[in-house]
């Protein structure tokens, strides 16, 4: 389903992830997913470079493959770099290629 | 035309004598200063362990190095680097664009803060103790990070 697309009814009493305490929010049609926010720019991050697995790590699952934007919520210009980081690190196995 | 700089990483295998990567090292150094290169770091990460295998070897010796020079040089590097056989893997980028780019990107959010801040009638620079620490009771309100995968 695309991303909170297409779905009225408000969402009350929908949103079974959320937090007890949190608040109506308007009358917003979209079912209440949490905004996602590109990691590198919320923390400023500017240079994405292979050879920092730790920074790259979180966005290879354990299958190897690359974290899709619309599930990590990166915006355009950092998938971009975090794709050749991680194409990078792959050729130095730094990360793998797949694992199964 | 000012030189380039490039990131050398190549791995040998765990069991490397020392001696062997000295004269490695040697050779490289040899062809870098022919060619009018410049190294200007080397970085020995040491033993790491191989996200696959390569040629049977579950480990490697890291070696990085910060290379300015032609292209030509690293080409000629390349080549010969994928001659030798004992590398097992190296790889050539090039960095010196990319952190022109960072570079100009973090003056540019610096000045724009200090303007920002200037404007505001703040010093440019953050006080220490300024900030969050108190606007952080409303942080549960603030579910922008929530759900974001770390």
């Amino acid at each position: 389903m695309p991303f909170g697309q297409g779905r009225s009814g408000g969402g009350r009493g929908r949103g079974g992830d959320k937090k007890p305490g949190d608040k109506e929010k308007g009358q917003r049609r979209t079912l209440f997913r949490r905004r996602k926010v590109c990691k590198f720019c919320a923390d400023k991050i500017d240079d994405i470079n292979y050879k920092d697995v730790k920074l790259i790590g979180p966005f290879v699952p354990e299958r190897g493959k690359i974290l899709p934007r619309r599930i990590s919520g990166t915006c355009a210009k950092h998938q971009r770099k975090l794709q050749t980081a991680i194409k990078r690190a792959r050729q130095i196995a730094l990360i793998p290629y797949v694992t199964d | 035309m000012a030189d380039r700089q490039y990131e050398l990483v190549y791995i040998l295998p765990p069991d490397t004598a020392e001696q062997q990567v000295t004269e490695l090292q040697s050779q490289l150094d040899a062809v870098v200063s022919r060619m009018h290169g410049q190294i200007a770091n080397t970085e020995n990460w040491g033993r790491k362990r191989l996200a696959y295998e390569i040629g049977h070897h579950k480990e490697g010796l890291y070696v990085l190095q910060v290379i300015s020079g032609t292209g030509e040089l690293m080409k000629e590097l390349d080549r010969r680097l994928k001659v030798m056989d004992l590398v097992i893997r190296h790889m050539v980028v090039r960095v010196d664009e990319e952190k022109k780019v960072v570079e100009r990107t973090q003056t540019k959010r610096r000045t724009e803060s200090e303007r920002r801040r200037v404007k505001r009638g703040l010093p440019p620079q953050r006080q220490p103790g300024e900030g969050r620490s108190a606007a952080d009771a409303d942080d549960a309100e603030d579910d922008r990070f929530d759900g974001v995968e770390v």
